[in-house]
């Protein structure tokens, strides 16, 4: 039993002890959450430290035998700090959510603890069989958060999200089966070294088939256009602390399949498809910018701005250059705390207006100015102000999709300019100007708790965005693994079709 | 020769359970009128205790298979396994019954009769190895089900749902009748293993057509009791009318029964013409996904709903079947297992918030039935969430071994299709999950009364049983693995 180990078991332990928890005390339960999500963190961060010396917390135990799955779990720099982001935002959502959950408390704070365990479970799992369990486990607290306590479209776009995740997953599933069938294994890094070593060789077409398969499940949950229509939907109308965990870490599920899964095990398929997706992404980032500008809603706003900031990711990730894939992982995290302090603000805002609409609201700067300048903090994180994160991983795409192809880099760019536009004007219109009667009988300065659930964020943000060496070198280690695989395939397959069995380090000489 | 024909005493044990379950339900017939009606509950402890009885006998006799009767049953494996599920089944349609017959003022002992009756019919057909016994044991079980289907004689709708079941199964066993006719005419023999030595022999001259007749011909027959498209227009109407507890068990048990001889059939004497019944499974199991799942889409009534989903649950089945391979039957044996313990499940949930007389029937009923008894309402979701497949649920694995077992099997597109059929199902299920959580508490919720033991029973009993099949699958798995091969 090691670290990682115990960052799944304590939410676990804690989704139980929720569930036994007698359902009248709700302080209790509440406290509970935020006891076992705060431990959960405490460890976590134990895993960053141990993978900056590069330590890979491996646990491998076979779980059933025919077919043969595997516990296996490990973490690497790709993955590691989007575990310690899922269990950095859960004690901030427990936070959030404390006087604003106020019906069916003990579910409430089961299912987040539940889903916290899926999302970390799938960025740990090393045995596709087992990513694919978590991946469907953290299906389903979601979607309960969304339908029980979201706003009024709350069904919707609760059933919305789950059909379209399950026909993605659907596709996963089949692709995965095809794998075992063909190798007798689940395990990640067991297929690696099956691909690299040539044992196991797919043909163009099982391998684009294959790609396309794991790829349209991963884009629907990142979300690339023309697959996004869920999510403006899901992230509008889900609690505050489900757009969080939403936004910041179950879009970076998709994210993270495609760099671990779909650029490695796939790489001829991926190349050739990177062209088209590249173009996809770019029409999400100024799609969604668009879009964005015109919302009267605040949240709608910031889901479509999600959209044009994952498709950064995506292009990124589909550069093919290092330093593309670390700004693209850089940028999943930096999204994940830039999105999430707007979807909690905005949150803030909607407990004392109880209204998302921007014409509702306007001079909230005079009655709430640290509400107001957190907000401005985080406003221009969002839109890449140097110093602070997002700026780091822009560049970083940007620099990187330049070196893949210059063209991509100046629609892309646009999406810079753009996100200040619908970012600064949003901010223009619900802050500045005279307060109205509603507004200023109604919001009030952020109390102890919500600075308490907003600080971490802007402390992070201004941290990733002035020294990145604190999280970047894992990530470049990681990502280079993974280029380096692309490499060797693809090198492999178009030199020596015929030679299939030369090991990895003989292609690598060539 | 003929002192073969006299039973050993090892056979008489090896047919043990099915004694045990006729001579509890004979005893029932005769006590009935003698009891009269004070003794309310003694049925149904004696049948919990007779099957029970059965189950472990079952398993005991399982110590030493082999043939019992000149060659007519086979306990082996996969007998056993059948037999277990096929009494399992009985025990946890019991269960509920309690509630549901005190309710509707209807405990004789003549149900409990009639369901040990089916189920010794079941356990035939899973043990037979000969197509007459599959007959014997097909009719057994389906005349007590076509009356228990009617057994609330004073209601329409029942009486509707005995009548069609009862017609159109006597059309589909004499299809399957046919079938067996033409075979025995041929080959001169009903035991399976014979039939496939006269086919692979080749010594039919200008029969194989009409071995391929033959099989079709059975495949209507077994098509019908496994409500497979395009046979299954009887399914919805039946369950809808039949009382609660014996919807859920006619969707499990016979079914389940249905399954195994399907398997056994075809896989042993049709083996041989297996490229030629392949499509026919093929198009079959995909017509059932997709016409089940479609039309489950727009159901209102709940029974209909899980009528629907139980025709598209026997075509992911079918599809094991068409993969034709010793996995494709364990990945069959272990759906089975797993469909039996989600889908009584849910109908226990549903006999329980119907009230007197099955009034709350509709999805809407369910409203709020998570914030009035969260405990029932939980269980549910276990058995939906399975029914979806979701992983950590024994609906789930089944599934996967099924896709599995499919893809081994290199059909490609089947499983494709099937596989994104089952996220469509998604939504059906889902509707039920959206209307206990996420509506306000409606008549049915309000009024629902607390739980019986038995009914508790008949929740927590099959969730476990989901649970331990989504977690820890390997033990079953491992047998229905060992027990697949029906052709060494």
């Amino acid at each position: 039993m090691n670290l990682l180990d115990l960052v799944l078991l304590l939410p676990l332990v804690g989704f139980l002890a929720g569930l036994v928890l007698p359902r009248a005390s709700e302080h209790l339960i509440r406290v509970s959450a935020l006891v076992f999500s705060l431990v959960t963190f405490g460890v976590s961060v134990g895993l960053g430290f141990g993978v900056r010396a590069g330590e890979q917390f491996v646990t491998d135990v076979p779980w059933i035998r025919s077919p043969n799955i595997h516990y296996h779990v490990s973490v690497d720099g790709l993955s590691v700090w989007l575990i310690i982001l899922s269990t950095f935002l859960t004690p901030i959502c427990v936070a959030i959510s404390w006087k604003y959950i106020q019906s069916r408390v003990k579910e409430f704070y089961a299912f987040l603890l539940l889903l916290e365990l899926g999302l970390v479970g799938v960025f740990a799992a090393q045995d596709l069989f087992l990513f694919y369990v978590f991946w469907e486990i953290s299906l389903v607290p979601m979607y309960f958060l969304i339908g029980i306590w979201g706003h009024e479209r709350r069904i919707y776009a609760a059933v919305k999200f789950f059909l379209y995740t399950m026909a993605g997953s659907m596709l996963m599933l089949a692709a995965i089966i095809f794998l075992y069938n063909r190798t007798g294994t689940f395990d990640y890094p067991g297929l690696m070294e099956m691909l690299s070593s040539g044992r196991l060789s797919l043909s163009g077409g099982e391998q684009m088939l294959l790609f396309l398969a794991f790829f349209i499940a991963f884009a629907i949950k990142v979300p690339l256009f023309p697959l996004h229509t869920w999510l403006p939907d899901a992230h509008v109308e889900a609690p505050t602390a489900g757009s969080v965990m939403l936004a910041s870490v179950m879009l970076k599920m998709g994210c993270y399949g495609l760099v671990r899964f779909c650029l490695p095990m796939f790489p001829g398929a991926a190349r050739s498809c990177a062209p088209w997706i590249a173009v996809l992404a770019i029409i999400g980032i100024i799609y969604g910018a668009l879009v964005a500008m015109v919302q009267p809603n605040m949240k709608k706003l910031v889901a479509y701005s999600s959209v044009s900031h994952l498709g950064f990711v995506v292009l990124g990730i589909f550069s093919f250059t290092q330093i593309g894939l670390d700004g693209a992982v850089y940028q999943m995290l930096n999204h994940g705390i830039s999105t999430g302090a707007l979807f909690i603000l905005v949150g803030y805002l909607y407990e004392r207006r109880h209204s998302l609409f921007i014409k509702d609201f306007g001079g909230v700067a005079t009655p709430a100015p640290w509400l107001s300048a957190i907000f401005l903090v985080t406003t221009l994180a969002s839109i890449g102000l140097p110093i602070l994160n997002n700026f780091v991983g822009e560049f970083m795409v940007l620099q990187g999709s330049a070196q893949a192809n210059y063209t991509w880099t100046v629609f892309a760019a646009l999406g810079v300019i753009l996100s200040a536009c619908y970012m600064l004007w949003l901010y223009q219109r619900v802050f500045y100007g005279a307060a109205g009667q509603e507004v200023s009988s109604h919001v009030h300065d952020l109390s102890a708790r919500e600075f308490a659930g907003i600080i971490p964020l802007v402390v992070m943000m201004v941290w990733m965005g002035v020294y990145s060496q604190s999280f970047l070198p894992p990530v470049s280690v990681a990502d280079g693994r993974v280029l380096d695989q692309t490499k060797v395939n693809v090198r492999f397959q178009v030199k020596t079709p015929a030679l299939k069995s030369q090991t990895a380090e003989v292609a690598r000489v060539r | 020769m003929y002192a073969s024909l006299v039973p050993t005493s090892a056979e008489m044990i090896r047919f043990l359970p099915e004694l045990i379950l006729t001579v509890v339900a004979t005893l029932f017939m005769v006590l009935d009128p003698l009891l009269g009606r004070q003794s309310r509950h003694v049925y149904g402890h004696f049948s919990i205790l007779a099957l029970l009885g059965a189950m472990a006998a079952a398993v005991y006799v399982y110590r030493d298979p082999g043939a019992a009767f000149s060659g007519m049953l086979m306990v082996d494996g996969f007998a056993t396994f059948f037999r277990v599920v096929v009494i399992g089944v009985g025990i946890l349609t019991v269960l509920p019954s309690y509630r549901y017959l005190d309710r509707e003022d209807a405990e004789t002992g003549e149900y409990h009769a009639l369901l040990l009756f089916s189920i010794v019919g079941q356990c035939v057909m899973v043990t037979a190895n000969e197509l007459i016994m599959i007959f014997i044991g097909l009719e057994i079980s389906s005349i007590a089900s076509y009356v228990l289907a009617g057994y609330l004689r004073d209601d329409r709708r029942a009486n509707e749902a005995a009548l069609k079941y009862f017609l159109l199964g006597s059309f589909a066993t004499a299809f399957f009748l046919y079938g067996v006719a033409l075979i025995y005419g041929m080959t001169g023999s009903t035991n399976l293993a014979t039939v496939r030595r006269a086919i692979l022999g080749g010594s039919l001259g200008s029969a194989p057509i009409f071995i391929g007749v033959a099989a079709a011909l059975m495949f209507v027959g077994l098509g019908f009791k496994v409500s497979g498209a395009p046979f299954q227009i009887w399914a919805p109407d039946v369950y809808q009318g039949a009382p609660t507890p014996v919807a859920a068990f006619l969707s499990a048990g016979p079914k389940a029964a249905a399954f195994a001889i399907f398997l056994r059939i075809f896989l042993t004497a049709f083996q041989p013409i297996g490229p030629g019944w392949e499509p026919l499974v093929w198009v079959s199991a995909l017509a059932s996904m997709t016409l089940g799942n479609f039309a489950a889409l727009t159901q209102s009534n709940i029974k209909r709903l899980l009528a629907y989903s139980s025709i598209a649950h026997a075509g992911y089945v079918l599809v094991a079947l068409a993969a034709r391979s010793n996995v494709g039957t364990a990945a069959a044996m272990f759906y089975m297992a797993a469909y039996a313990f989600m889908n009584i499940g849910a109908f226990a949930v549903v006999s329980h918030l119907s009230g007197k007389g099955e009034r709350y029937l509709k999805v809407e009923d369910f409203a709020g039935l998570g914030a009035k008894q969260p405990g029932t309402a939980a269980l549910l979701s276990i058995f939906l969430l399975s029914l979806i497949g979701v992983p950590l649920t024994g609906g789930f694995f089944g599934k996967f071994y099924i896709f599995k077992a499919a893809l081994d099997s290199h059909l490609v597109w089947l499983t494709v299709l099937g596989l994104l059929n089952s996220a469509v199902a998604a939504y059906y299920y889902l509707r039920i999950l959206v209307m206990m959580y996420m509506r306000e508490p409606g008549e049915a919720a309000s009024r629902i009364q607390p739980l019986t033991p038995g009914l508790r029973a008949a929740l927590v009993l099959p969730a476990l049983g989901t649970l331990v099949l989504g977690i820890f699958p390997g033990w079953v798995l491992d047998f229905a693995g060992r027990s697949s091969v029906f052709v060494r």
